[in-house]
Order: structure tokens, then sequence, then C-alpha cells
């Protein structure tokens, strides 16, 4: 008994170790892509084809289901685009309406398949919520290779995928075919979301694409580094996860994977080097403790304003000077916010503010204006 | 021989393009000879960033046909390096400025190849060459506009080809990167490039470029600046907008 | 009445109810929230039926309404943190909270009637049978009664801000120059959102909620040009999808709210395909009329910019007008011979010349670019 728990479990870890892996990775790309809800209308749309799949072929393979589930997740990307490229319908109505229609139909074949007779058909409502417990080796041996598959063709094309997400219009003039590199990309993250959808379930599926992009972007400058933390976060979170659900009675494991995750963004956003709101506050709090740095920062602020292009061009300390009150320690508060780099000497004698600084100038202002409402 | 040396750089030729119903460009003819510095201008809506695109075939036209150096252009690779506007780019991507250079050898690279140490050279040099040296590991997000602009710059350097695409440069940068920008394009042209740039400003025309192509949906006028850079051109260009400009550049003159 | 009446008249006040908040999300870009909000509801009904125990409290309404409304608030917050982009703060804040109620459900509810299928489908073929009694006289199903009274709110709350609601939706800065606060226009939208969503959830669950709130609207916007007339039609397709979902979904006897997101979806699809401008078949006649006119007006540019230069002979010769147009030679003499009979181009010799006529049409249809 001992032993069957093991081996499921094992089998289920590393099971959620592929998914997780596939999602962070290929949801990096859409979360640069601003294609951050894409995720979620095809999950959602998987549904029907899943249904449709084990109708038409009375088959629970995962082949089969996987398959299915991509038809149709593909076919509302169609959808999707042509309504937009056709209409002046806008594309984030065209996604809530083509997921919520596509989910519906999906229900609909559920609804035919449960007045069945045959029990062959338990087990699909877990497609909803997703149950880990319910993988078995072949389910796992089939998300491996189509994962590897996915994360192979990304690598291959790792500058074409790059450059095509950060410029198309460049790429285009270097002569990618950027249509079909771009309809390949998608593709992919169709293969990554089906990869999940009964361990996490079509309604949350897309938490998986979005969430490990959004933590690992806190921390990652670059993009592989990037890549590669979302696929570490969703590697943890999925394992840790299934795990979870597995072990406990009534636990779902799509839910408990997204709440791993949120917990995992949410720290992120907080504590982050350099960008967190920790930091922030931390920052603020020293502007806030030190009143004469505060101004000296705000009025380097307003200087940069002039040379809105050249932010960093440096300003004299004398022009500083003449902006504070008389006998304000100008030289002292520079020197502070060089320390906490908020600002920072061009020349001797010239200032400039960084671009931390001054973004802290822009939230103060904000923080201002709300104030004065 | 003969032929291909007389071929232009950049041959457009009845080229139509239309969003929808409404034309934006009407029946272009144009013809740039190699080594021109040749600036673009004309009003808002006249379809100056339409016609580099369509001329690059980014866009899809009604008609028109597009040679370069005498060659059809979808037999002309790594012919054009092409600088679009800066605000259409997301400078929120997670990448250093050497990594946004490095992508102007990917044509060269061709298809799967990475990019390696040379590359990485090449990229490096170009750098330098706007004055950004000590850059080259900043993420592209810290970067002011003008900086911003230097880097785009830096890649169309690195991707070395004969034709250069600048689609408004000078737009909201700083001095002494207009400057930088200005030196580059100088070096180019020493170097026998050819240099389009889309341009807004009336009066840097003279300064910046020895052509001007006048542009409102369709050629009003193109050739060497001294000759087509006229104020009764410039009018037909921008209906009667031209005179307050003519008029303030003759009191700043 | 009939059961299945009552479910009609149920599943079109619902529809109704939803489509109106819904056209103000379409417009204003944000259908995705009405996805957010019908999955954040969750946890304030789940929460405030352990505190009641009462799955018809009023209370449940209020803490789903305001956990709806704090999912907005977190993405809003999200957003303006300028540490992730807009779409992406969506996608993280209702799976999380949704996710919180549906464990919440399946740990310490699962006995009782919230389980999970519901939340996603609602319960509408047993609406009928939960009547809301006062002092023993049957006064109807209590959803018609709730969604009723939501319905009323919904018309009341568009009628008394109409034309602040109009303003921030079109022109947002517009209404916060004029001093219409947008963030409360926001939020109070975002409340009738999510007190619609709540009281749809219970009787459709909360994908239909989503299917209803924006495809009706988006039917409606294929069909009007201005704002009256689209919350109309908006209402009058949403209507026109739950009769027909229902009738659908008895003749095959499938899920009901799943057969009225399908039907959502198909009346979207007949405005898509048959709208009088905007469907496809109007634009395709359209395009090839264009296509027509387009083509007229290129040959007569072409030729006007030719005529009287030293390669007239070149580039308006009739035989080599093709190539210079780029057409094939049948599409040519096609092109030519609509423009003789409109009298817009004359031959002269070999050459094609345009007329007095064609010259004024080439010259406007260049300036009006």
């Amino acid at each position: 008994m001992d032993l069957l728990d093991d081996y499921t479990l094992r089998l289920v870890a590393a099971g959620s170790a592929v998914l997780g892996a596939t999602s962070g990775v290929l949801g990096s790309f859409a979360y640069l892509r601003r294609q951050s809800l894409l995720g979620d209308a095809v999950s959602h749309a998987a549904l029907p084809g899943i249904a449709l799949a084990f109708l038409l072929t009375g088959s629970k393979l995962p082949l089969v289901i996987m398959i299915g589930a991509a038809v149709a997740g593909w076919l509302a990307t169609l959808a999707m685009r042509l309504v937009v490229a056709r209409s002046r319908v806008p594309f984030d109505s065209a996604l809530g309406m083509f997921l919520a229609g596509f989910f519906g139909l999906g229900m609909v074949l559920l609804s035919i398949l449960q007045k069945r007779p045959s029990a062959a058909q338990a087990g699909l409502e877990s497609y909803l919520f997703g149950q880990a417990a319910s993988l078995l080796r072949r389910d796992v041996v089939t998300m491996a290779v189509l994962a590897a598959v996915a994360v192979a063709a990304l690598v291959v094309l790792w500058k074409e995928f790059k450059v095509l997400s950060f410029d198309a219009d460049f790429a285009a003039s270097l002569g990618l075919p950027v249509r079909r590199l771009d309809g390949l990309l998608t593709l992919l993250l169709v293969v990554a979301i089906v990869i999940g959808l009964q361990t996490v379930g079509v309604v949350l599926m897309s938490a998986m694409i979005v969430a490990p992009a959004a933590a690992a972007r806190q921390w990652s400058r670059r993009l592989t580094p990037m890549v590669a933390t979302a696929a570490a976060i969703g590697v943890l979170a999925g394992v840790a996860g299934s795990l979870a659900s597995s072990l406990t009675p009534r636990l779902p494991t799509g839910p408990t994977i997204v709440l791993i995750l949120s917990a995992t963004v949410a720290l992120s956003l907080a504590v982050a080097p350099g960008r967190g709101l920790v930091w922030r506050a931390l920052r603020l709090g020293r502007l806030r403790r030190a009143p004469e740095q505060e101004p000296v920062l705000m009025h380097l602020y307003a200087l940069s304003l002039q040379h809105r292009e050249d932010p960093e061009h440096g300003h004299r300390e004398a022009v500083l000077r003449t902006m504070s009150p008389p006998g304000a320690d100008v030289r002292g508060a520079l020197e502070r916010l060089v320390q906490q780099g908020l600002a920072r000497r061009t020349e001797p004698g010239l200032w400039a503010p960084t671009a931390v600084g001054r973004r802290e100038a822009e939230r103060v202002l904000e923080r201002e204006s709300e104030e004065r409402r | 021989m003969v032929e291909e040396a007389r071929a232009w750089a950049l041959e457009v030729e009845d080229l139509t393009v239309a969003y929808g119903d409404r034309p934006v460009l009407w029946d272009i003819d144009l013809q740039v000879p190699s080594g021109v510095k040749l600036g673009i201008v004309g009003p808002n809506g006249a379809g100056k960033s339409t016609l580099v695109k369509a001329a690059m075939g980014l866009i899809p036209t009604v008609a028109g046909e597009v040679r370069l150096f005498g060659r059809p252009r979808a037999a002309a690779h790594g012919v054009i390096a092409y600088v679009p506007q800066r605000a259409t780019l997301a400078w929120d991507f997670p990448t250093d400025v050497l990594d946004v250079v490095t992508m102007g050898t990917y044509g060269r690279l061709g298809w799967v190849r990475r990019a390696g140490p040379s590359e990485r050279r090449q990229a490096e040099e170009a750098i330098a060459q706007v004055g950004m040296s000590g850059f080259a590991r900043r993420p592209i997000a810290e970067l002011s506009g003008g900086q911003q602009q230097r880097v785009l710059l830096a890649r169309a350097l690195v991707q070395d080809a004969p034709i250069n695409i600048l689609d408004e440069p000078f737009q909201g940068v700083d001095a002494p990167t207009e400057r930088a920008i200005a030196e580059v394009l100088d070096a180019l042209a020493r170097a026998g490039k050819t240099i389009i740039v889309v341009h807004h400003d009336l009066q840097t025309v003279p300064e910046y470029f020895d052509s001007v192509l006048l542009l409102n949906v369709r050629v009003i006028a193109a050739g060497p600046v001294a000759e087509v850079f006229t104020e009764d051109n410039l009018r037909l260009t921008f209906g009667g907008r031209v005179g307050v400009l003519a008029a303030r550049a003759a009191v700043e003159g | 009445m009939s059961p299945g009446l009552e479910i009609v008249l149920i599943a079109v006040t619902t529809a109704v109810a939803a489509a109106l908040p819904g056209s103000y999300l379409v417009l204003r870009r944000s259908a995705m929230v009405s996805d957010a909000i019908s999955h954040a509801i969750l946890p304030g009904i789940v929460l405030a039926f352990f505190l009641t125990r009462d799955l018809n409290s009023p209370f449940l309404l209020v803490a789903a309404a305001a956990s709806g409304v704090l999912a907005v608030v977190l993405i809003e917050a999200l957003r303006r943190s300028h540490l992730v982009p807009e779409d992406a703060a969506i996608g993280l804040v209702f799976p999380a909270l949704f996710s919180i109620g549906v464990i919440l459900i399946s740990r310490y509810a699962a006995n009782v009637h919230l389980d999970t299928d519901s939340v996603l489908l609602g319960e509408l073929a047993f609406a009928p049978f939960d009547r809301l009694l006062v002092r023993g006289h049957d006064l109807g199903p209590r959803a018609l009664w709730t969604m009723g009274v939501i319905l009323a709110l919904n018309l009341a709350a568009i009628a008394v801000a109409w034309k602040e609601l109009k303003l921030a939706t079109v022109d947002p800065s517009l209404a916060a120059l004029l001093g219409f606060p947008p963030a409360a226009l926001h939020y109070g939208l975002m409340a009738m959102v999510s007190i619609t969503a709540v009281g749809a959830f219970d009787a459709v669950g909360s994908i239909l909620v989503v299917a209803l709130m924006i495809a009706p609207p988006a039917t409606a916007y294929l069909l009007a040009d201005r704002l009256a007339p689209m919350l109309w039609l908006a209402a009058a397709a949403a209507a026109l999808s739950a009769v027909l979902g229902f009738a659908a979904a008895i003749l095959a006897d499938v899920s009901i709210a799943g057969a009225m997101a399908v039907a959502s979806c198909a009346v979207f699809g007949a405005a898509f395909a048959f709208a009088p401008r905007r469907g496809l078949v109007a634009q395709a006649r359209q395009r090839s009329a264009q296509r027509l006119e387009l083509a007229l007006r290129m040959l007569l540019v072409h030729l006007l910019h030719h005529q009287e230069t030293e390669i007239e002979r070149e580039e308006c010769r009739l035989a080599g007008l093709h190539r210079h147009l780029r057409w094939s030679e049948a599409r040519t003499r096609q092109v030519i011979r609509e423009a003789e009979e409109r009298r817009l181009v004359a031959r002269s010799g070999e050459l094609v010349l345009a007329t007095g006529d064609g010259r004024r049409l080439a010259e406007a249809a260049v300036t009006e670019g």
C-alpha cells in the first residue's frame, strides 16, 4: 500500500513538474506579449474539445483528449482573430465571449455524456478543477512528450521568438515570416495549456500561464533568466500543490496550485530587489525621515522634466540651492540621495535623478494628488 | 555590369496603399540614388511611415512594385536596416542594451544559429559608435528616450546594410542624442550607404539631408534639397500651414 | 405559471439585466472585468454563508458584491503599481479569489446546497422550486424577484447617471475635466456589474454571467451607432439568446445555462455575418464595389500623374497600363471599360487619357486622402 502510494505520488509530482515547467516557459512569452488572458480563453475553450473527443471516440486516452482540447482551444483563437480582424468588436470582448460560449458548449456536451448509461465518462468532470491524483502513467508520458516537443520548438526558434515579441516590425524587416511565427507561438501556448488541463482544470489553468511569469518578471532583468525562473516557480508550485491535494482529502488540485502561485506572486511583488513594494516603501520611509531630501529630489525631478528626453542630464548644485530655502543642506541631501540610488553625480557639481529617483518623485506627486482629493 | 552599377538603391513604382477604402498613398513613383541622404517630409497623415513600411513589405499594398538595387524586393535579403519609431516598442521587455543591439545580427545569422562572441563584439562596437559604451548591460527599461533611440540606431549599424531606413529618429530626443544621430548618419553616408529618414522638423532638413521627398498622399516633389526644398513646394505639401513655419524660419534665421 | 415559463422569464430577466452594464464594459474595453468579477464573488458568497448558514440571506448578496468590488480594487492597485501589465493584473487576481472560494466549498461545505458544479453552471432548472413566500402567499420564484429588482436597479442607475456614464465611457479625460469623478463612476459601474453578477450567479452560474454580459452588447455594437439604441439592441439580443438557448436545451435535453451561453454566441455570429453595414456579407459587397471605385481612381491618378509628361507615351499607353498598375490584363480592360462608360477617360490613339471629369475625380481622390 505504501509502495503504491509512493508510486502514485511520484507520478503526480512528475506530471505536475512537467506542466509547471511548460506553462512557466510559454506563459512568459504570453505575458510579455500582453496575451495573459488568451490563456484563460484557450483553457475554457478546450472543454468542448475534451467532451467531443470522448463522445466521438469513446476513448479517454490522454493523447485523444489532449488533441481534442488543443483543436477546440486553437479554433477559439482563430474565431477571436477573425472577429477582431473583421469587425469593430474589441479584443477583450471577443476573448470573453468565446471563452464563455465555448465553455457553455462544453457544458452542453458534458450534460449529454452524463445521461449515458455507461460509466465510462466518469472522471471527465475532473477536468473542471483538475485532479492530480487521477494522473496515470500514460498521462504523464504523453504530457512529457508534448512538453518536450513544445519546449524544443521554443528553444530552436528562441531568437526568432524573442525578436518577434520585442519588436515585430523589425522582425518583419529582417524577412522573418512574422505571421507564421506568431501563429506557431500561439499554438505552443495552446499545447502548454492542454498539458495542464487534467491536473489543474480548465477553469484555473490561466493562472498557471500568468502567475509564474508575473512572479519571475519581478526578479529578472533579461529574458532567459525570466523564463528559467518562471519554469522553476511553475515546477515548485505545481509539485507542491498537487502533492498537497493528493494527500489531503477534498482539496482540489487546481485551486491549491493557484493559491501557492498567488502567494509567490504577492511575495515577489513585495520584496523583489529594486522594484518590489517593500523597497519602495523603504525608500519613501527614508525620504520621510529626512525631510530636506524629498524637496531636493522633487527639484531635481522638476529640472529633469525640462530635459525630458535626456532625464539624466546633470543640473548645477547652485540652481538647486536657489530652489531650496536658505540654509538648507542641499549638498548633504544630494549625497544621501546618491547613496539611496535616487540621484547620481554626472560631473563634479552636476547632479541628475536616476530612473529610480524619477519614479520615486512621480510616486510622491501621485500620493500628494491623492491626498488632496 | 554597367546596368547593375546604374541601378537605383530603392525604386518604387506605382505604389498605392489603402486602409479599407481610404487611400493613404496614391500612385507613388520614387527613385532613390545610391548614397544619398533622403529626408521624407510631409504633414501628419501624409503617409510617410506608411511609405517606408510598404516599401519594406511590412504592410499590404493595393498596387505597386519595389526594387532594391535593381532586384525585386523578395529577392533582396539583408539590404535594408530598419529603425522603427521608438514609441511603438515595448520598452518594459526584459532585455538589455547589448541584447537589443545584437538583434541586428539576426538577419545574417539566419534561422536557428545563435549569436556568438563575434556578433557580440560587433554589437559592442556599434554601442560605442552611438556613445553608449558602459550601458551594454543596462536594462532597456531604465534608458531615457534619447538613449533608447541610440540603441535602435546601434542595432541598425550592426546590420551593416546598404540601405538604412529610419522612422522619426529625431522625434523628441535631447540635443546630445540629436547630434549623435546626425554624426552617425554622416558616417554612414561617407561609407557610401543610402539613408532614408522619415522626418518631421522642416527647419533641420537642409542641415541633415542632401535630398528630400515631399509627400502628401502622393509625391509632391523629390530631388536634391537645393532644388526641391522650396517654399512653393512646401506650400503644395502642407497647404496653408507652411506659411507660418517659413515666416518663423525667416525670423529665426 | 408553468415552471417552463417561469424559467424563461427568469432567464430573460437575468440576460437583460446583465446586458445593460455589459454594454458599458464592452465600450470601455474592459469586458474581461466581468469574467474577473463573476469569479471573484465566490469567496464572498461562501464566507457569508458560513456566517449566516442561510443561502437565502440578503447578506450573501452584499458580501458577494463586496468581494467583486474588492477584486476590482486589487486589479486597479496592481495596475497602478506598474509592476505587471493590466491584462496580467486581471489574470492574477480572479483565479486567486476564486480558488479561495472553491477550496472553502470543497473542504467545509461539501454537503450543503453549495457545490462547485452549481457555481459554474447555476441551477436554472431548479429555480422555480425556490418560491418567495410572504405570510404564506406564494409570490412566484425567488430568482425572478431577485433579478427583477436588480434589473430595475440597473435601469434606474443608468437613467440617473446617463450623461455622466456616457461621457466617462466615450471620453474619460473629458469627463474628468468637466468635474465628473472618474473613479466614482468606475466603481459605481463595477458595483453594478458585481451586484448583477451575484444575482445572476445563483440562477445561471459564473460562466454564463460572462456570456450574457459580453455577447449581447457585442452583438448590439455591430448593429448600433449610438449608445441608447445599442442598449436597447443589447437587451433584445440578450432576451433572444435566453429564449433560443432555453428552447434548444429543452428540445435536446441538455444543460440550460450552457445552451444559453452557446445561443448568445450564435446570435452574435448571426450579426457578425449578416449585420446590415458591418456584417461579413455587407463587407464583402462593399469591398467589391469599393475595389472598383479604388481601381478607377488609381487609374485616373496614374493617368493624371503622367499625362503631359515626357513619359506619357510609355505610362499611359493602353497596351502597357496593366503592367504599370500591376493588374491582370482582364482586370485592366474591365476598369477601363467602366471608366469609359462613366466618361472619365477617353482614348487618344493608343493612349488612354483622363477627361475633365476624370481629372476632377482624381484630384478629389488625392486631396481627400
